[in-house]
């Protein structure tokens, strides 16, 4: 277990140190509500920031789908205009990746936990780490403002030609969108990198580093690499709409497959930084409330590097159509394969850990549990549809919308859900409603499956995504799709009501309810403005739980 | 890195010298992922495309060939005034620095000339296309490093700003201008050399 003393055993001048922190932040009144509307570069403050932030785009994209899948109730385009529909869905993609999951699992969290968990009293670029923040406020607004110019068209993936045709000014806005919340993700990662790989407190072995900070370099490293790929795609797009250049135009000898290079080498690893960070939520969630140390320590600390490197050279597989040779299908086929082997590590530690683990069925132990079944389901569709052969068949149907909401909703926003009800106490004090926390649970679980089980069939069947129209024969299924939706709407209801009632009235946490032995719960809550008083000594690792050495709270 | 710089690191809100350096390459990793998009994006044309450069927008050779010359000899040039800085020697930095300085504005007034002599423009054809955007983003890049060793400069009128052994800043710049210095040398060997082999 992490375990602080005090005294600590430090060295002389450390205590100095010591005295020089309590002089000027001894149990401050951690932060007044107007501190969360400024330029703070304390990573606390930003940490919900950008939770906050990211859930109120949340919303905004969730309206977007619901109004998706009301037009799509009935066969024909009548409730909504279909380019407005057009509009609908391309946003409603773009704000969901780029500022609802992104953000909140790697900005909110990482932020928040990442100096918590190592020791550190911040982050490596404190001023830095706020700037990324604040360059994602624009970026949204930028994308409802290109509603005035139409809307961008082009589905999120704004492929050539159809992008340079439509709504050019959405697009342009559109793309400047993009690039401020790829620089937000760039600058954020060089602070992850550094701070993960240079702040470790120095009585933390790396065997000790917590799941969530492996997932979280290893993420950081991915958006390192893959993120100004998609900018330099975007920079050439933004050209040809503005600046009258020809690189994906071809009948000026341009070529739009170059398009889909540059953007499925980030893209596709965008999947893993949206899943990365959860799976790294999973491995803290898991072990508090089974009450085991987790299975497989390094092969699910490896397996999350594996994946970024895998990861990197799968892009190919969303261009099975795009003419791509047998011999790259090939290649793309087999490591697309080959990822879900670390996946599969990760998977069977998490089902390893519960085995014979004391459970307790907590609001975030339902939605981890929720996201094994979920995720595990997304994951397997993916594997049928890296495989070239059976891809080509169902291409651009909605077997596919199936396959990557089970895997982004299915996981990372259960992900999501499970840290915010596991760490909330720590970030505010206080517990979240258990009971509305169970309705809550409930509500997304049946929805998720009503909304996106059907469309496994409905792809399968042959119903082409991205249209407002579709064959009068998909209709039921499409109405079973369209309840759930709602009832994953109704489900944020509970949600917000829970978090706002819980963050002022809320059951007092303690600093440590879960009796967790990760370094982040040895400090108050919420903690401090410089996260500790002394910075803790690490004499075990964090998931010994069961050990003789468990203690339910912490020994100061 | 040990607890007291660590803590040191938040309490001016100023990193810690190694985390900056290390923050710089990182940034600086990413950074020439970007240009590898640019390069990737030429070698699938020039490889889809029969004749390469298409008539009419053959590159220049004589003006960029003396630019490359500039721009790899200032990188030793700045690399003096480092060594200077590090002996203390402050007006020998500035020297140093300065001379990088106008190295690097001759080389960019080289650039704009060439732009000017070439006879074509960014939207006369794809290879054109290519060339005006990976040349003006690396020249922008100069611009950057520019601006960066102009702060240095600037920085140093006050006395004891750096030191022996306080240098980070001037390191940092100096980082950068390397780093331009050698997307340039992979820019040139593509657009200019391989196109005259």
């Amino acid at each position: 277990m992490t375990r602080v003393e005090f005294p600590p055993h430090l060295p002389p001048d450390d205590n100095e140190q010591k005295n020089l922190v309590v002089g000027h932040t001894l149990h401050l009144p951690a932060w007044k509500w107007r501190d969360y509307f400024t330029f703070n570069v304390d990573h606390k403050v930003i940490g919900i920031q950008y939770l906050v932030t990211a859930f109120v785009f949340y919303l905004i994209g969730g309206l977007m789908a619901i109004a998706i899948r009301t037009e799509l109730a009935t066969p024909d385009a009548d409730l909504i205009d279909p380019n407005l529909y057009n509009a609908f869905m391309t946003n409603h993609g773009t704000i969901m990746i780029f500022l609802w999951i992104v953000p909140s699992a790697i900005g909110g969290f990482g932020n928040y936990l990442i100096p918590l968990m190592i020791g550190a009293r911040d982050m490596a670029f404190p001023k830095l780490n706020a700037i990324a923040f604040w360059l994602n406020p624009p970026a949204g607004l930028l994308l409802l403002l290109s509603f005035v110019f139409g809307g961008s068209q082009s589905g999120w993936t704004a492929y050539p030609p159809l992008s340079l045709v439509t709504a050019p000014m959405a697009q342009t806005l559109w793309i400047l969108a993009i690039v401020l919340v790829g620089t937000s993700s760039i600058l954020g990662s060089v602070n992850f990198v550094v701070t993960i790989l240079m702040m470790k407190v120095p009585s933390m072995k790396w065997d000790q580093l917590p799941l969530f900070c492996w997932a979280i370099l290893a993420t950081s490293v991915l958006a390192l690499l893959s993120t100004p790929v998609l900018a330099a795609g975007l920079v050439l797009l933004l050209f040809d709409l503005n600046f009258g250049t020809s690189f994906f135009k071809p009948d000026a000898g341009g070529n739009v497959i170059i398009y889909q290079h540059l953007f499925w080498f980030y893209s596709h690893p965008a999947v893993y930084l949206m899943i990365l960070p959860i799976f790294g939520i999973m491995s803290e969630v898991i072990p508090v409330h089974a009450r085991k140390p987790i299975f497989g320590y390094k092969a699910i600390a490896y397996s999350s590097v594996a994946i970024c490197v895998v990861g990197l050279f799968v892009w190919v597989h969303h261009m099975f159509t795009s003419g791509t040779p047998g011999w790259m299908r090939m290649f793309f086929t087999i490591s697309t394969l080959i990822v879900a082997v670390p996946t599969g590590v990760k998977i069977f530690g998490w089902v390893a850990t519960l085995w014979g683990g004391k459970i307790r069925f907590t609001s975030a132990m339902l939605f981890a549990v929720g996201l094994l079944s979920m995720f595990v389901m997304g994951g397997l569709s993916g594997v049928t549809m890296g495989t070239a052969p059976f891809d080509v068949h169902v291409h651009d149907t909605y077997y596919v919308v199936a396959h990557f909401h089970y895997v982004l909703f299915g996981g990372s926003v259960f992900g999501i859900y499970a840290g915010i009800y596991h760490w909330f106490p720590k970030m505010t004090g206080r517990k979240l409603n258990e009971v509305w926390g169970r309705i809550h649970f409930a509500l997304t679980l049946v929805g998720t499956n009503l909304t996106f089980l059907p469309m496994h069939k409905l792809g399968l069947q042959g119903m082409p995504r991205r249209v407002a129209m579709y064959d009068p024969q998909f209709v039921d299924l499409n109405v079973l799709c369209t309840v759930g939706a709602f009832i994953l709407g109704l489900s944020v209801i509970p949600f917000a009501i829970n978090i706002i009632w819980s963050w002022s009235k809320g059951e007092l946490a303690g600093d440590n309810p879960w009796e967790a032995l990760s370094l982040e719960w040895t400090t108050s809550s919420p903690p401090l403005v410089e996260n500790w008083e002394v910075l803790p000594v690490v004499t075990h690792g964090p998931y010994e739980y069961g050990h003789s050495s468990e203690v339910g709270v912490l020994e100061t | 890195m040990t607890i007291a710089t660590a803590h040191e690191a938040h309490e001016g809100h100023e990193a810690h010298p190694d985390l900056r350096v290390w923050g710089l390459l990182t940034f600086l990793i990413s950074e020439s992922l970007m240009f590898g998009g640019f390069f990737a994006t030429y070698l699938f044309f020039r490889g889809t495309t029969e004749v390469w450069p298409p008539e009419g927008t053959e590159v220049e050779l004589f003006v960029p060939t003396i630019n490359t010359i500039i721009l790899v000899s200032s990188s030793f040039v700045i690399h003096f005034g480092d060594m200077a800085i590090k002996k203390g020697n402050v007006w020998g930095m500035r020297f140093w620095y300065i001379v990088t300085a106008i190295m690097g504005a001759v080389f960019l007034a080289g650039q704009v000339y060439e732009y000017q002599n070439l006879g074509y423009g960014l939207t006369t054809n794809v290879f054109a296309n290519c060339f005006y955007i990976m040349t003006g983003f690396h020249g922008l890049h100069v611009f950057i490093g520019l601006l960066l060793i102009l702060g240095v400069l600037w920085r140093s009128r006050r006395p004891g700003h750096y030191s022996a052994t306080k240098h980070i800043g001037i390191e940092m710049a100096e980082i950068y201008w390397h780093f331009v210095d050698i997307i340039w040398i992979i820019l040139f060997t593509l657009v200019y050399i391989l196109n005259i082999l």
